[in-house]
């Protein structure tokens, strides 16, 4: 039951860190053909994030590794049932990486508007299609004992696509902080410029997204049993508001700390309202893969629990200290 | 096409080509490291240029690797529910080690390597690049660790419905890993040190910016060679290891069809799977395989017909396979003594035509490893876990057949452009002047702080 409950925890934490942190490269990727108006804003805005958007992505691989080694049935029903979603995804963030690699390495007009279109599509479809898939999870997949009952269609219900602007709007806005936080007089102003209508969207969508999850989903039943854990919406809401007060004060590092906060929130809200979860079943709850029907032995989970113990703090500080070493604004490129 | 065929040629299509890029990663990131480390040890801004030089044309290989491999973690889930749930409590194990403990450490300390030029003391430069390094090859480890179960699938047991991990350290220690490990990571130096050593050729075949590429050459053959001959030390480990616990991909492998004691290796066939025996065979060695096989003369080796048409692997791709990659590896192990010979000797430039092999050669380390692939992995059906599960078995079932094409019609044609896309750059950026394209430019590393 311990490893269970830890490693649900632990799903929660590697999701919701990784939506943090790629959560501000693929707002930038979104935003980079409406700011980067002129070649050095372009370059600008890519070096803002060249040295860190690898390394946040693995947050990815590593909520997807770990969905496997700890729940193999969640991971294998997850990825099927979103096959087509997952395929759009994995193909955004393909096309993405490798434009910003290539990008840089040519000078004809034509081979540079190639790799920034690649730039913008490869971050907005995997932005919003993480939002339709967790919009599915969080409302329950069509499955039942006989299996699979969805298509592609099926997935694309308002719920979720309206979970999917939310993710839009929120990574917009991150990027948005990140910019005003990492860029020179000229784009940082006009970024935190934009943060401010960006915000008011991101607001109206979260408290849409906030009541539709109370009245059109299973999620509110925790918080009816346990009260307490409006804590974590409550939290999400009040970073929201921070995000505000901290762009009006003019303080961009704040305020995209905030927006940090607000998107970590906003995911375990999600996430608590499932427990104990892991994939609910819309059709039929006893369906639903749990973390008693979907997880990995006990033995298995203790292994992964002493290697998530001792490599996850390793990684967090020496990520963090690469951050560090790329603190204050972007000079050079390589 | 059904589901299974269409989803096994995807996962094909997507692990080879992912496959392009990372023994590339593997061999070229150390021997940057090794360039850097020089620079650093000696002051020369010879080894300084040359590992912005190679580092360039690392980079850019890095890329498509990283993102090539992120279609393969959710693939098992994607295509193969039925596999990631029967197996998932052993098989999940390697991978999530893997992004935990070694792909993070490898795509953090790239950016920082990529950027940190100037921002970061010499030293702690040089430490990035060696923790890339030791990352991409440590990564290798734990994804080898997992096909070397599906190889030889130990420390588990059946239980609930599904294989579930009883013995770590029986897992940990499966020389079916560690010798997968050790083939595939060494054939990855060696094609490494062979790209080094065709780029360099060009270069000093028009004698451009000579003592730059002659000590890129010489390192890379040192490097290449001792590699080549462990790959070879180890392939012939693997070889024996097949023997005793793969008997039907080892008869594969040499399109063996009756079981004999004595068994003769033939120089020359070529299998006849239609009618169980080979259509000719030409020039064979008495007892041949027996001792390739099992290092006895008097062994017995089992043929084909031993096992039913639907326990076999397919022959032909996995006897071709074999050919090629044992071949190619020999031909490597020449190349690089030659190299190596010839450096020491001074007599590099002089050898035009031993040059314009090895430009004209790059390609071939990509075919051996590809080969390799193609022996180990079809060489292992029909099974997807050796004796425990067979490959029909683990599919997902909610898949259709409209989803499977678009995929690998979607993966195909993207992939299909990048490989255009990523040989034309290495191409352009292997011919460039290293004096004028360079990485980080302009920014010379920060001198060490007091």
């Amino acid at each position: 039951m311990f490893y269970l409950i830890t490693w649900f925890i632990l799903w929660g934490v590697l999701w919701a860190v990784y939506f943090m942190l790629d959560g501000f490269d693929l707002g930038v990727g979104i935003l980079y053909p409406f700011l980067g108006k002129d070649e050095a804003k372009r370059t600008a805005i890519r070096a803002s994030i060249g040295p860190v958007w690898d390394g946040n992505e693995v947050w990815l691989i590593t909520a997807g590794g770990a969905t496997f080694a700890a729940f193999p049935s969640a991971y294998a029903t997850l990825f099927s049932e979103l096959y087509l979603a997952m395929l759009l995804i994995l193909f955004g963030l393909i096309i993405r990486g490798v434009s910003l690699e290539f990008r840089g390495k040519g000078e004809a007009p034509g081979w540079r508007r190639l790799w920034d279109a690649g730039f913008f599509v490869g971050s907005l479809v995997p932005a919003f299609l993480f939002g339709v898939a967790f919009g599915n999870l969080f409302r329950g997949l069509p499955i039942d004992a006989q299996g699979s009952h969805g298509s592609l269609l099926t997935l694309l219900t308002p719920y979720a696509l309206l979970t999917g602007v939310l993710f839009v709007t929120l990574f917009v806005t991150h990027g948005l902080l990140w910019l005003a936080m990492k860029s020179g007089a000229g784009l940082g102003e006009t970024a935190l410029r934009r943060a401010r209508p960006a915000w008011l969207f991101s607001a109206v969508v979260a408290v849409g997204f906030l009541v539709w999850s109370a009245l059109g989903t299973r999620l509110a039943g925790n918080y009816l049993d346990r009260p307490i854990w409006l804590a974590v919406p409550l939290l999400g809401v009040a970073s929201l508001i921070l995000i505000r007060v901290f762009v009006s004060k003019n303080r961009p590092l704040a305020a995209f700390l905030a927006s940090c906060a607000t998107i970590v929130f906003m995911v375990f809200t999600g996430f608590v309202g499932l427990f104990p979860n892991l994939i609910p079943s819309r059709l039929d709850p006893e369906s639903s893969l749990t973390i008693f029907n979907a997880a990995s032995s006990p033995y298995t989970l203790k292994v992964m629990t002493v290697v998530a113990v001792i490599f996850v703090p390793i990684v967090i500080a020496y990520q963090a200290w690469v951050y560090r070493v790329f603190r204050g604004k972007p000079s050079g490129t390589y | 096409m059904s589901v299974l065929a269409l989803s096994r040629l995807q996962f094909g299509v997507t692990a080879a080509f992912h496959f392009i890029f990372v023994p590339l990663t593997l061999g070229l990131s150390l021997l940057v490291a090794w360039m850097e480390t020089r620079y650093v040890r000696t002051g020369d801004e010879l080894y300084l240029r040359m590992a912005r030089f190679w580092g360039r044309l690392f980079l850019i290989n890095f890329a498509l690797g990283v993102v090539t491999g992120i279609t393969l973690e959710f693939q098992f889930g994607m295509n193969w529910a039925a596999y990631s749930r029967y197996v998932g409590d052993i098989f999940g194990v390697p991978l999530a080690i893997e992004a935990t403990a070694a792909f993070f450490l490898e795509s953090v300390f790239i950016g920082l390597w990529a950027f940190g030029w100037g921002k970061v003391s010499k030293k702690v430069h040089l430490l990035a690049i060696w923790l890339v390094a030791i990352a991409s090859t440590l990564s290798a480890f734990w994804i080898l660790m997992a096909n070397g179960w599906m190889q030889r699938p130990v420390g588990f047991v059946l239980r609930n419905g599904r294989a579930e991990l009883s013995d770590l350290g029986a897992f940990l220690t499966n020389s079916a890993g560690w010798v997968t490990f050790a083939h595939t990571t060494l054939s990855g130096y060696v094609l490494g040190a062979l790209f080094v050593m065709g780029v360099s050729a060009h270069h000093l075949l028009r004698r451009s910016q000579v003592p730059f590429f002659r000590t890129s050459f010489r390192m890379a053959a040192v490097f290449g060679l001792v590699s080549a001959v462990l790959v070879a030390a180890v392939g012939d480990q693997n070889g024996v290891m097949v023997a005793e616990r793969q008997p039907a991909k080892l008869a594969a492998l040499e399109s063996f069809w009756e079981s004999r004691s004595n068994a003769p290796f033939t120089i020359f066939l070529w299998p006849d799977p239609k009618n169980e025996k080979n259509a000719f065979e030409f020039l064979s060695i008495p007892s041949g395989l027996s001792l390739m096989a099992f290092h006895r003369a008097g062994a017995e080796v089992k043929g084909l017909r031993e096992f039913q048409p639907g326990e076999r692997p397919p022959v032909l791709p996995v006897f071709l396979g074999f050919r090629i990659m044992v071949g190619l590896g020999i031909v490597f192990i020449i190349l690089t003594f030659l190299g190596w010979r010839k450096g020491r000797r001074g007599r590099l430039e002089s050898s035009p035509a031993y040059l314009k092999i090895l430009l004209y050669g790059i390609p071939l380390p990509y075919i051996a490893v590809q080969a390799g692939w193609l022996v180990t992995e079809v060489g292992r059906q029909p099974w997807i876990v050796y004796g425990v599960m067979k490959t029909s078995e683990g599919l997902s079932g909610s898949l259709q057949p409209g989803q499977v094409i678009a995929s690998l019609v979607g993966f195909t044609i993207i992939y299909g452009l990048l490989a255009a896309v990523d040989i034309y750059l290495l191409a352009r950026y292997s011919r460039a002047n290293p004096e004028e394209i360079q990485l980080g430019a302009g920014q010379e590393p920060r001198k060490a702080e007091a």
